[in-house]
């Protein structure tokens, strides 16, 4: 990270100016209803340099069987961020950029904490290395004014770094939500994900655990004719 | 000979392939490039702009290049890692000659000493079968400079008839339909179209697994309140959020094209001054469709009728619009008349040749455009030239320097050589770019067929699975190690820029064409340095033709970012110009060399046509003994036979094995759980695969993925019936049976999964 220092004339007065390295108005906007399942994120990912060879974000099936969707799991870089709360060595720290870095040696145990804090499941052990390892923005790129890998290649743009002006003139169908309730606990984040705009009333959070004991429908989003395409075909 | 030279098995021990995974100086974060270098993917046709980073002689990553306008920045995964192609243990680093007495099958072989015993081979298969006995398959995702060498040098240099290109498997429907249509062949439109049109329908095309980025301008559009139509037995990743998804049966997409052109016409949805002033043709066709009722449509196709009705309302009342296609309808043996279904419903809306009004096919491989114009084809010469034109002739023959009577006549479709190669016919051969063994339908024929060459020659730098079959590899050059140009799927010219020299013996492939004519002692005509001194000629060649690449330098499309043909030299009055590139076809008052200002479509009158397109089922359909279909495509981490991405490591580990694709009542019915090993049986053949049971397809439907060889081939089933015009085969169609297996199949301890 970059500091810069400006000190006034008076010595006894210093006064600190930080750029930050990740500037405040790019921001980190994802889609999961974008997603094409290509996996062009977690190869790209593998390319970054902070940890070449390794992909920080995990792609998932939601049910293969009832659907071809897909979700992308990146580190949402939480205001507060529970990994970093309850890592019991100091691990993992938050720079002022509202990054979250992934875990650091020597500090970093391997004891899973965080693994199990995380409200998103983001943080994996490496148990080779006894390291937590998690997306940081690919903070190499993102702290010198790249993009990160994963929102350069991504083909459908699921994943998305810009501004806000940008992402709302190119979706107007869809809007950025970074506040999440899993029942009493909210946590707001730098990353922020696409909701259906509403026209009514401006989605202010999204409820993740809302809709936890409902059978997800496969096709129900936007096939507007029939409910099951292929409902009147016979098999051979 | 042509067999192979020992068990397969020792052969993919010796030569792979195998997987190359990230390593080494390539997992280092200290080092800096010594040069990152502007270029593009070398994989589909959609040429997205990336950056690779060379340290000493070595590609060791990527950079994406956010600056090339088609897809700024934008990859999917086959481009992130397509540098493990570089360095990669089985990549061919001297020529190879078979050898049964080696543990692997061949063995290394001095360069000039192959170079030798090809041209001898050559010269003694033509002394005494005669010239048309020996013949070339080469390739499209060759460079064009390339693409039009290998032209010249099977018809000046071997004269043979016997030349065509693997864009045989897959875009001379579309190239016959167009050309019928509209009388030139290419994108109607450039992709920044896309984003403008109200209503977007895409047939027979899996956007987002073959043409990855296109997902993004097809979801830009819909951001700007477009409606997307998608046609596909399947419920591909496009589809799946699509606003209309019709789950055609397979081979059935010209009844629906017809179907919804009745309808267009019941409900007056068409620009009649369109048709009155740019068309010929439209009352024919309309009466040709009329008994297609909406009814008739539904049962045809498999698609309910309210779903058909739908489908033409947005289309019929659209106020911009963009029809896009791939292989989903152009791989049947009515591929043509698919094609020119599509094309009917396009020109009866008017809505082409202006902004936001579109039309293409989404050309699969890297130089599928470009591989298309300069020759490579049996029926073709350069500039998009017909080689049984008298006029084309002789121009031709003018810009090589030879007598017009010397000039070849057209030869077969690459199915039809491998026809030939088992009749007797033709007795020798020399491929490039090209893996018929997985890549051709009904693959058991061709391998039967391969036995029987005398002289097999293959240039390539892995060694494919046909490669097994030849008597000498020559080790040619990744797309990286070599400079030139490709016309992507838009049209665009672009340029391919070297990277890293071959290593070890391995050569560029215009370099070792030429050895073998100058070994032969023919080398007339096949003396270029450099591509550039190639890309020269073909400029000077397909100067005044249909595809004009005159105007277009490499300086030009570095400055541009690529320059969309035609892009010509000088204006109708012969005065010269500097031309910038037509991006829009067909703009109401663009001029072409064909009709010289008549109109904007490229015949004498600059009227499009229209054209009558009959439904026929496809050649096999189902019965009692076969009753469900089998149609194939293709996965995203894997790219055509899968010579290149079954040896990356990553993509392999993305989708490691083929499985068959199948409905739960299907597989109910069948017994089969997911994960099950199952067979597929077709009359020519059966393959043993696990099962993935998913409600994606339709139920009287199989899918099975394409890039895998031998016993894990889907072309094993697959038949090569072929479409009368274009000679394309009916990949997507065709009658099987499966049953559980009884057991793992024997591969299944003997393979690891790229194998």
């Amino acid at each position: 990270m970059r500091v810069n220092w400006s000190r006034s004339s008076n010595e006894s007065q210093p006064s600190k100016v930080f750029i930050m390295p990740v500037p405040e108005h790019l921001n980190f906007y994802i889609d999961p209803n974008r997603c094409i399942g290509c996996q062009a994120c977690v190869q790209a990912c593998t390319e970054c340099d902070t940890h070449k060879g390794e992909s920080m974000i995990h792609l998932e099936y939601v049910d293969r069987g009832e659907s071809v969707q897909t979700v992308p799991v990146v580190c949402m870089h939480c205001d507060q961020p529970t990994c970093a709360e309850v890592c019991p060595a100091d691990a993992i720290k938050r720079t002022e950029d509202g990054v979250v870095q992934s875990a650091r040696k020597p500090r970093c145990i391997a004891c899973g904490n965080c693994v199990i804090g995380c409200p998103f499941g983001v943080p994996e052990i490496n148990i080779e290395q006894q390291l937590m390892k998690k997306c940081d923005m690919c903070y190499d790129r993102s702290s010198v004014g790249k993009k990160p890998m994963c929102t350069t290649v991504c083909p459908s743009q699921a994943l998305f770094f810009g501004t806000r002006q940008e992402i709302e003139l190119l979706r107007p169908r869809s809007m950025p939500v970074n506040e999440f309730r899993f029942g009493r606990q909210s946590i707001t984040t730098r990353v922020s994900m696409m909701v259906p705009r509403q026209s009514h009333e401006p989605a202010r959070y999204v409820d993740v655990t809302a809709a936890m004991d409902e059978r997800p429908a496969s096709r129900h989003v936007s096939l507007t004719v029939i409910d099951d395409p292929f409902a009147e075909v016979q098999t051979g | 000979m042509a067999t192979q030279p020992t068990d397969p098995l020792k052969i993919i021990e010796g030569y792979g392939p195998h997987l190359a995974f990230t390593s080494g100086d390539r997992l280092s974060t200290a080092i800096v490039p010594d040069r990152l270098v502007k270029t593009h993917c070398c994989f589909c046709g959609q040429q997205c702009g990336i950056q690779l980073k060379v340290k000493d002689n070595e590609v060791i990553g990527f950079e994406p290049w956010e600056e090339f306008p088609f897809n700024r920045g934008m990859l999917c995964p086959k481009g992130v890692k397509r540098y493990l192609q570089g360095s990669h243990p089985d990549r061919l680093l001297t020529a190879l000659k078979r050898d049964p007495s080696s543990p692997t099958g061949f063995s290394a072989m001095g360069y000039n000493e192959a170079i030798a015993r090809v041209a001898s081979e050559i010269d003694r298969i033509q002394k005494q079968h005669g010239n048309d006995a020996f013949s070339v398959l080469t390739g499209a995702s060759l460079t064009s400079e390339k693409t039009y060498l290998m032209g010249k040098f099977a018809r000046v240099c071997l004269k043979t008839k016997y030349i065509d290109y693997n864009g045989r498997l897959c875009m001379v429907s579309a190239a016959a339909a167009n050309k019928k249509a509209f009388g030139v062949d290419r994108a109607a439109n450039p992709w920044s179209d896309v984003p403008k049109a109200k209503v977007i329908w895409i047939s027979g095309a899996n956007v987002a697994e073959c043409a990855p980025i296109t997902t993004d301008y097809v979801w830009q559009a819909r951001e700007n309140g477009a409606k997307i139509i998608v046609v596909d037995p399947r419920i591909t990743p496009i589809a799946r959020t699509c606003d209309l998804f019709l789950p055609i049966k397979p081979g059935r997409d010209i009844a629906l094209f017809n179907g919804v052109l009745q309808l267009m016409i019941e409900n007056d949805w068409l620009d009649h001054s369109f048709i009155e002033k740019h068309t010929v043709g439209f009352d024919a066709l309309a009466q040709s469709v009329r008994e297609w009722t909406p009814a008739k449509t539904a049962d045809v196709t498999g698609i309910p009728e309210r779903s058909i009705r739908q489908a033409a309302q947005w289309w019929g009342t659209a106020s911009t619009s963009f029809l896009m296609h791939a292989r989903g309808i152009e791989h049947h043996s009515h591929g043509v008349r698919n094609c020119m279904g599509a094309i009917n419903i396009v020109l009866a809306s008017g809505r082409i040749g202006r902004e936001g009004c579109g039309y293409a096919t989404i050309t699969g491989q890297a130089n599928g455009q470009g591989g298309r114009e300069h020759g490579q084809k049996a029926d073709q010469l350069p500039g998009g030239r017909d080689i049984e034109n008298p006029a084309h002739r002789e121009q031709i023959a003018k810009i090589w320097n030879i007598n017009e009577p010397d000039l070849p006549h057209a030869g077969v479709d690459a199915y039809e050589v491998i026809r030939k190669i088992d009749q007797g016919e033709i007795k020798g051969l020399l491929s490039i770019c090209f893996n018929p063994k997985v890549s051709l339908p009904d693959n058991h024929f061709v391998t039967k067929a391969l036995e029987k060459l005398d002289f097999y020659v293959a240039i390539d730098f892995f060694l494919n699975d046909t490669a097994h079959h030849a008597d000498i590899v020559l080790p040619g050059s990744l797309q990286e190690e070599d400079e030139g140009v490709v016309a992507q799927f838009e049209g665009r010219v672009i340029k391919i820029n070297k990277a890293v020299d071959c290593p070890g013996d391995a050569r560029e492939d215009w370099k070792i064409i030429q050895d073998i004519a100058a070994k032969l002692g023919r080398t007339h005509g096949m003396q270029f340095q450099s591509p550039g001194e190639i890309f020269d000629e073909l400029r000077a060649a397909t100067k005044g033709a249909v595809v004009d690449y005159s105007g277009i330098t490499y300086e030009k499309i570095e400055k541009q970012f690529g320059v969309f043909w035609p892009c010509p030299s000088e204006d109708p009055d012969g005065k010269p110009i500097n031309h910038t590139g037509t991006p829009r076809m067909f703009e109401p008052a663009s001029w072409n060399p064909v009709a010289k200002g008549a109109g904007p479509f490229y015949f004498p009158d600059g009227k499009a046509r229209f054209n009558v397109a009959p439904y026929e089922p496809p050649t096999e359909d189902i019965d009692a003994e076969y009753p469900l279909m089998l149609t194939t495509g293709r996965v995203v981490s894997q790219f055509l036979s899968g010579t290149q991405t079954r040896r990356i490591g990553p993509l392999v580990e993305q989708y490691p094995e083929p499985r068959i694709e199948m409905h739960p009542r299907l597989a109910a019915k069948l017994g089969i759980a997911d994960g099950d090993w199952a067979t597929a049986e077709s009359r020519r053949g059966t393959c043993t695969l696990r099962a993935q049971v998913v409600t994606t397809i339709r139920p009287d439907t199989i899918f099975i993925p394409y890039h895998w060889a031998g016993r894990k081939s889907a072309n094993q089933l697959t038949i090569s019936a072929q479409d009368p015009i274009s000679k394309i085969p009916e990949y997507k169609v065709c009658a099987v049976r499966v049953t559980k297996a009884a057991a793992a199949p024997d591969y299944a301890s003997e393979l690891e999964p790229q194998q």
